[in-house]
């Protein structure tokens, strides 16, 4: 017996569109409050010394917090290599923003305080502002753009073409409905951030934070509501026409789907999905109340609550979509024709079901020995090894 | 597709990629030299090594950033100028980058931050344990890259699956466990300890030809030069092993690379130097050492090294049976559910020259309509420029045998003449930093430029691997990186002057303050869980 068919190949797939969905999240909530945080920077921290606290809450634990990213970028490409394909190339210049805030951060954060500076460490401000920020945004609106479909076609070759006035221009992304998602997913990392500053922090950065955080989290509420009411009526979805083979070849094209009904009667006929919007709004909820009370520890806990719950809200609304097309919708990928192979996903699971555990394991025990909040003195006593 | 698109991506992933290794040498070598000097600061307990280890720890935190930062740009690209090839392949390709990422990125990325913030809050021991762990963590990472890397020049374990129009794995161990992917990796591990040697060698000669530094000096040359003897020895070998696994594995990359233009009677003779003419077939002023390229490239004395015309006649071949499969694939993907069986004996005999067939998609959409003349020249596009592997090759060699020489010179003088060196030698030590940089690079040239026309050697030519952007959006990215990648190199040059101007921060002194402070406060504080490792008076 081959041993990767101890597990079906559909339901590897379905475990795999569920590890997608957590490496998704695992971002976000770990990189997410980074982001946050960065784009908090020049609103909570006024003077050098602040604002190197406020840097100093996430020095030791954004690098590998980032990795969570680029973990997810080799995950989809090793299962899930059209989506790899198609999207990557087809949000290019957006992918190349993403980029170019992404590197700009690590070095903005290792090397803000090598030098004394004044007009320095403002440029490198900025740019931490930059990185946290641009990419919270862009991330948001990706999301959008995938939930109204992608203009892009495969040809019989399974090669990835892309379509009109979208691809290529960055400006095409920008529609509505997704600007709003931008919105939703930049606030809701920015309450993310001022409740991990809540917790890191003391006195006038603290309670900064805390304004700034409870007012995005009420944004993010009431974007995230316009936005579920706006796909309920305004946004077509797309639906499978023929039964899947949920264990055939992945070849896009072999199935047929329309562009029809509305992504909202997912919640039909699976009702029990309604627990992740539940999340999110419950999650929220108590965030912002725990930002204004200054709660500190159970704050960040239901921020990530809300986190989790607005992502997988998006995942399981779609299901099994990952990332319908507009101009044709048999090109759309879905969970059963857009994975790797039966035997390469069989391998990749092995290996994360290996390396996950002590990857949390491990991250969980830096962050126990960095337990504590950052303070002034810290930052004068260290001036020379802290960032 | 466009060949200005092709040639567009082409040079923006050269571009990012060797950018990239800028950084990525010094990263694997300085890892674990300061994990060295660690763990002699905990074995002995002397302040100097302590003082060296945050010195030189403080140099790598300069480099590492960038090297994280640019490669994820390399994470990404694929995808975003290479779409096509990551559809193709990515079924293999992409579980190698993944296992990269789970076993190597989250093990250096997460200890590098308590590397350089621990101090305060880890045991001596814990915190040597975190050097380490970022030390291999690094050098896992070259691992898992160069199994992917190692699979484009020899990509075994995989096969062509027409369903899915897309290579596909059969044997996740052969993918592992490829020979050439095995010697790359020693060899480019080695490489990045070369350099970090260099590196760590000359900075401490200009503190003792400045007079300052020099106790942190002179050990720093004693631990860089052993270390970097060892390394550059290993550099070579292994290098001559991937040359051994390249004669069976791509006979035209080492043909192109030693200028072999027709199969000689072996034991073949190695073209020491000459002037390759790539139109004219020959090799003007070769000079020749007889039989050693038989013997290097094959060990032994029999078998020939086949010369590059004779592999286009062969490529040729491979071209005519590979249109068959083509046309077998067609017939297949047309009568999806009721294949003649015919055409499915057909692709089965023939599938392994399908990436043959490709390579006529350059110049048509159908491979089954090329004339003879389009034969001849596909056949003719297999074979990568000459000239410049010739030469590539050729200074890489030499430097790596001159870091051998250097290395050993400056080993026997720390050992055996009491850490004294003449004032000339430290000079030469200082003007060499750059030469493992270029070493490396030109390398990664050889290794890559070689592998043209393919992406996939014998799989996926290049010309169809590409995304289909517009010529506007990859001009756009290239501008961006130019720009961006010319600041951030700027701005690490001049903070690495800047740190190693200012020399170690901490005098020695400071440093036994510290230490005893450090262990009355673990004294202080049983709660703490390193107390067990002090144990109190």
């Amino acid at each position: 017996m081959i041993l990767y068919e101890l597990i079906e190949y559909d339901t590897l797939r379905v475990i795999w569109w569920v590890l997608l969905g957590v490496l998704l999240i695992g971002f976000a909530l770990t990189d997410g409050f980074d982001m946050g945080v960065g784009a908090l920077l020049p609103f909570v921290a006024k003077t050098d010394v602040e604002r190197r606290v406020v840097i100093n809450t996430v020095g030791p634990v954004w690098e590998g917090n980032q990795v969570w990213f680029i973990l997810g970028g080799g995950a989809i490409f090793a299962a899930w290599p059209p989506l790899y394909a198609v999207s990557f190339s087809g949000f290019y210049l957006a992918m190349f923003v993403v980029l170019a805030a992404l590197i700009v951060r690590p070095v903005a954060f290792k090397y803000r305080s090598k030098r004394e500076d004044a007009a320095w460490r403002a440029r490198w401000d900025w740019a931490l502002f930059a990185g946290g920020a641009v990419p919270a945004l862009i991330f948001g609106v990706a999301v959008g753009n995938v939930l109204l479909g992608v203009p892009f076609h495969l040809t019989q070759d399974l090669m990835p073409m892309y379509d009109g006035s979208f691809y290529g221009k960055f400006l095409g992304l920008l529609r509505p409905f997704a600007l709003l998602a931008g919105v939703v997913s930049f606030s809701m990392l920015l309450m993310h951030g001022a409740a991990w500053l809540s917790l890191k922090t003391e006195g006038l950065i603290a309670e900064r934070a805390r304004r700034i955080g409870s007012v995005a989290g009420l944004v993010a509420a009431a974007g995230y509501a316009l936005a579920g009411l706006w796909l309920a009526i305004g946004i077509d979805g797309f639906t499978l026409v023929t039964d899947a083979v949920a264990n055939g070849p992945s070849n896009p094209l072999y199935s047929e789907i329309s562009r029809e009904g509305s992504w909202i009667a997912a919640y039909g006929t699976r009702p029990w999905i309604i627990v992740a919007p539940i999340m999110g709004f419950a999650g929220i909820a108590l965030a912002v109340m725990g930002l204004r009370a200054g709660r500190e520890v159970s704050t960040l806990l239901w921020s990530k609550v809300a986190i989790t719950g607005i992502i997988s809200s998006v995942g399981l609304t779609m299901f099994p979509f990952i990332l319908p097309s507009t101009v044709d919708a048999n090109s759309s990928l879905t969970v059963w024709d857009a994975s790797s192979s039966h035997q390469t996903l069989f391998i990749m699971l092995i290996c994360t079901l290996i390396f996950m555990p002590l990857i949390l394991a491990y991250t969980a025990w830096v962050y126990k020995v960095l337990w504590g909040k950052v303070t002034e003195t810290d930052v004068t006593e260290h001036a020379d090894t802290l960032y | 597709m466009e060949i200005g698109l092709v040639e567009l991506s082409r040079l923006q992933f050269a571009m990012t990629a060797m950018y990239h290794f800028l950084f990525v040498p010094l990263t694997l070598g300085l890892s674990i030299l300061v994990a060295i000097m660690e763990t002699v600061y905990v074995m002995t307990n002397r302040p100097i090594w302590r003082q060296m280890t945050k010195f030189w720890g403080t140099l790598f935190g300069i480099n590492f950033v960038l090297g994280v930062a640019t490669g994820i740009t390399m994470e990404f690209q694929f995808g975003m100028n290479w779409s096509y090839y990551s559809h193709y392949v990515g079924d293999i390709f992409g579980a190698p980058l993944a296992i990269e990422g789970l076993m190597a990125f989250f093990l250096e990325a997460t200890f590098v931050g308590l590397f350089f913030f621990g101090w305060d809050k880890l045991s001596k021991v814990q915190h040597l344990v975190v050097a380490w762990l970022v030390a291999i963590g690094s050098n896992f990472s070259a691992l898992w890259i160069l199994i992917a890397n190692g699979w484009m020049q020899n990509p075994v374990g995989a096969e062509f699956n027409p369903d899915t129009m897309r290579m596909e794995m059969t044997s996740f161990f052969d993918v592992i466990f490829n020979e050439v992917a095995q010697a790359k990796f020693v060899h480019t591990v080695s490489a990045g300890y070369v350099t970090a040697a260099v590196f760590v060698l000359g900075v401490s000669a200009l503190y003792l030809l400045q007079n300052r530094h020099k106790d942190l000096a002179r050990r720093s040359i004693t631990v860089a030069s052993s270390f970097g003897l060892a390394a550059a020895l290993s550099v070579v070998v292994l290098g001559d092993e991937s040359g051994y696994s390249a004669s069976h594995t791509q006979k035209m990359k080492l043909a192109a690379i030693e200028a072999m233009w027709e199969t000689e009677p072996a034991p073949a003779s190695f073209t020491l130097v000459g002037f390759p003419d790539q139109e004219a077939r020959e090799t003007h002023y070769a000079v020749h050492i007889p039989w050693a390229m038989g013997l290097i490239g094959t060990r032994s004395l029999t078998e020939e090294i086949p010369g590059i015309n004779s592999l286009v006649i062969e490529a040729e071949d491979r071209i005519r049976r590979g249109i068959l499969a083509y046309d077998a694939l067609m017939t297949i993907r047309e009568n999806r559910g009721n294949v003649p069986a015919e055409a499915r004996a057909t692709f089965e005999q023939y599938s392994d020259d399908l990436g043959f067939a490709f390579l006529l998609k350059r110049y048509m959409e159908d491979p089954r309509d090329a004339s003879e003349d389009q034969i001849a020249m596909a056949a003719e596009d297999t074979v990568p420029g000459v000239f410049p592997l010739f030469w590539a090759f050729r200074l890489m060699v030499a430097l790596g045998f001159s870091f051998i020489a250097v290395m050993a010179y400056f080993f026997y003088r720390a050992s055996f003449r009491k850490m004294q060196f003449p004032r000339w030698s430290l000079y030469a030590a200082v003007a060499i930093i750059p030469t493992p940089w270029i070493a490396a690079e030109l390398g990664w040239f050889v290794a890559e430029f070689g592998r043209q026309p393919w992406t996939v050697d014998g799989v996926l030519p290049t010309a169809m691997s590409a995304s289909h952007l517009s010529i506007a959006d990859l001009l756009i990215t290239l501008a961006g990186f130019v720009i961006f990648y010319t600041i951030l190199f700027v701005v690490e040059i001049k903070l690495m002057v800047k740190y190693i101007r200012k020399g170690p921060f901490q005098d020695v002194d400071e440093t036994e303050a510290w230490q005893n402070r450090h262990e009355a406060r673990l004294r202080q504080n049983p709660n703490t869980p390193t107390a067990a490792a002090t144990p109190a008076e």
